[in-house]
């Protein structure tokens, strides 16, 4: 029944993704082993995959804010407020399930704001979440008393840094994060409806839509998602540091979901292919360090990139291809 | 009172009120001093929030520009320090280079249609990337130039101190209102802001338009960039990161609207003082930790946006029954 069609792994992204990786491979001729040592696999590969997953996760939530014409800029100050609770109930003396569920809870909650303000107050986005941007990193400063919150809770380390099946803990929750989100919106109608609510929101509502709903659920889930990243990324570094725990990983979010083909403008996206961005971004930053280039030129590098990337993707591009098309049609007549 | 100017008076009441209150409780803040000190302190930030202005009312937004101030600082230091040129001469060629800059991400967002927020978020990884190639320490400049400036500044009765960044940041600000409001460039950006397509249709040149208004923010950064070199008498790479969120939150809570079209180049200015007025306040206090700015400017930022909801909403309301009458 459920025949796997390899035309629609075939694209813009996937294709980038191979780029980048074989010539992580010309400039680090190891760079695709993987070895298998202490029950996981070790290797430059599993590293990108590993390294990449926050950002990963992060993408899954931001592309379905970003479906609806919005985006969430708060992301990376929610991970350090999510981190901050973890360390803090787990140092408190509280099991860890219960630090967990509170770091989600915290996630959850912050999204659930920035839907109430984009969806009740009908806020532009970029703005609403602003204000959790700037002021969730205060939060966690205050939540960890202006220092960086060490622990060692075994279940919070292993989040960070544990292996499943022979994979790094991070990707393994990627991985099920991607899969049981786009069963979500690709099994049921929450995707079209998402996808309506970005193209036009009035329209969608008029339709019967339950946008202000469906809004608040695609926020609640990005700040979930922010969570998630934030606990991982606590874990694997066995502390909380509310300064620098996901900064500016908002902007790497952002790019990986519109590397990933999802229209900034609302209405198309695509969760994989987010994931996708994310491991070109990750890929790019690893292929820099192993390649032995000076690690400044990772953001010089990656801006070319994603200059080339939208230029491909800009209408513009389509235009030209299209033009180039008619001409040939024109030409074989 | 025209309706319109509801949302600026609101901004301008709120930070009355807000002044007052820190007075209440620390007289000295009433002190030109202070005032002086916080225009000085706030100079870089108002010159960035300027230029931002601009695009947030033509309907942009511009990330780029506190990557843009570092790589002016570096730029600066490295032809000061390490080349030996003067001072005034590295400054046209720093602004140039914005200049130029600022053309390119407009080209990009007009031609290739994309979102200004994605074109400029580029521009900042090139402008950060780019200072963190030509170093990744902090140069110092010393020129007596430098020095020459910062004894420059006006005394203000009560022995406060304006200082030549002070004043030209005021300048700034005023050039910026005449600008918006008084120039045919001005109206083309408030057109744009209003709506794109008619803007085209009226006549206005949509093209040149866009690439003026990132040419005149990426300008503007350079010489918040070149008041920074001169505040800290050094290039610094990670210099001023998450500025351009300062700039954002300083228009927004002046009473500029994100969507575009609507906003005053003054609400900026009094935006800028609000933020000023809670750092000095935390200073003042002593007791509140730095964290407590971002917390605070968070809830103003929400303030400000609730406030300016309401207020539109109401006129809204006013004209609907305006039309009844």
């Amino acid at each position: 029944m459920s025949r796997i069609q390899i035309g629609r792994f075939v694209n813009t992204q996937t294709v980038a993704l191979a780029g980048v990786l074989v010539l992580n491979w010309v400039l680090f001729p190891g760079f695709f082993n993987i070895e298998w040592q202490d029950g996981r696999f070790f290797g430059s590969l599993i590293d990108v995959l590993n390294r990449g997953a926050p950002v990963a996760i992060l993408a899954i939530g931001m592309t379905g804010v970003i479906a609806t014409k919005g985006v969430d800029l708060s992301v990376g100050a929610v991970m350090a407020m999510s981190g901050a609770v973890a360390a803090t109930l787990v140092v408190a003396g509280y099991p860890a399930p219960v630090a967990i569920g509170g770091a989600l809870a915290l996630g959850l909650l912050c999204g659930l704001w920035n839907g109430v303000l984009v969806a009740i107050l009908d806020i532009q986005p970029i703005i609403a979440t602003l204000v959790l941007m700037v002021a969730g990193r205060g939060i966690a400063q205050l939540i960890t008393a202006g220092s960086i919150v060490t622990f060692s809770d075994p279940t919070l380390v292993f989040i960070g840094t544990g292996s499943l099946f022979g994979f790094p803990m991070p990707v393994v929750i990627a991985f099920v994060l991607m899969v049981l989100v786009t069963l979500l919106v690709r099994k049921t109608a929450i995707g079209l409806f998402i996808e309506a609510v970005g193209i036009n929101r009035s329209a969608a509502t008029l339709a019967g839509i339950k946008s202000r709903t469906l809004l608040l659920a695609v926020y609640g889930l990005s700040g979930l998602c922010a969570a998630i990243a934030g606990i991982i990324v606590a874990g694997d570094i066995r502390g909380a540091d509310a300064n620098n725990a996901g900064l500016w990983l908002e902007l790497d979010a952002i790019l990986a979901a519109v590397i990933g083909g999802t229209s900034l403008l609302g209405g198309r996206f695509s969760i994989p292919m987010s994931v996708v961005g994310a491991l070109i971004i990750q890929a790019m930053n690893t292929g820099i360090l192993v390649s032995g280039f000076p690690p400044e030129f990772n953001l010089v590098v990656k801006a070319g990139v994603i200059t080339l990337i939208l230029m491909i993707q800009s209408p513009l591009a389509g235009h030209v291809t299209a033009w180039i098309g008619r001409k040939k049609g024109e030409a074989t007549r | 009172m025209s309706r319109s100017l509801r949302p600026l008076v609101a901004t301008i009441v709120i930070f009355l009120i807000a002044y007052a209150a820190a007075v209440m409780q620390f007289p000295g803040l009433l002190s030109t001093r202070v005032l002086g000190n916080f225009l000085t302190d706030n100079a870089f930030l108002g010159i960035t929030a300027v230029g931002m202005t601009f695009v947030i009312i033509s309907g942009g937004i511009d990330l780029s520009v506190g990557a843009v101030i570092g790589f002016t600082g570096v730029f600066l230091a490295v032809m000061i320090s390490s080349l030996g040129l003067h001072p005034l001469f590295a400054f046209a060629i720093a602004l140039a280079v914005a200049a130029l800059f600022g053309a390119a991400m407009g080209l990009a967002i007009h031609y290739l249609q994309m979102p200004s927020f994605i074109v400029t978020l580029a521009g900042m990884f090139l402008a950060r990337g780019g200072a963190s190639v030509i170093t990744q320490d902090s140069i110092p400049i010393d020129h007596e130039f430098y020095s020459y400036i910062s004894t420059l500044y006006f005394r203000l009765p009560g022995g406060g101190r304006l200082s030549f960044v002070g004043m030209l940041m005021v300048a700034t600000f005023i050039v910026g209102a005449i600008l918006a409001h008084r120039t045919k460039f001005g109206s083309y950006v408030y057109a744009l802001g209003g709506n794109t397509v008619s803007a085209s249709l009226m006549g206005v040149p949509v093209a040149r338009t866009t690439v003026q208004i990132y040419m005149l923010s990426s300008v503007l950064a350079c010489l918040a960039g070149i008041v920074f070199s001169l505040y800290t008498s050094a290039g610094y790479p990670l210099a001023a990161v998450g500025v351009e969120l300062d700039a954002i939150g300083a228009v927004v809570i002046g009473g500029t609207l994100l969507t575009g079209g609507y906003g005053f180049v003054f609400g900026t200015f009094v935006g800028v003082m609000l933020l000023g007025l809670v750092q000095t306040y935390i200073i003042f206090d002593g007791t509140l930790s730095s964290w407590w700015t971002k917390i605070v400017i968070g809830m103003l930022l929400f303030l400000f946006i609730v406030l300016q909801r309401l207020v539109f909403a109401a006129s809204a309301r006013g004209d609907r029954s305006a039309e009844k009458a």
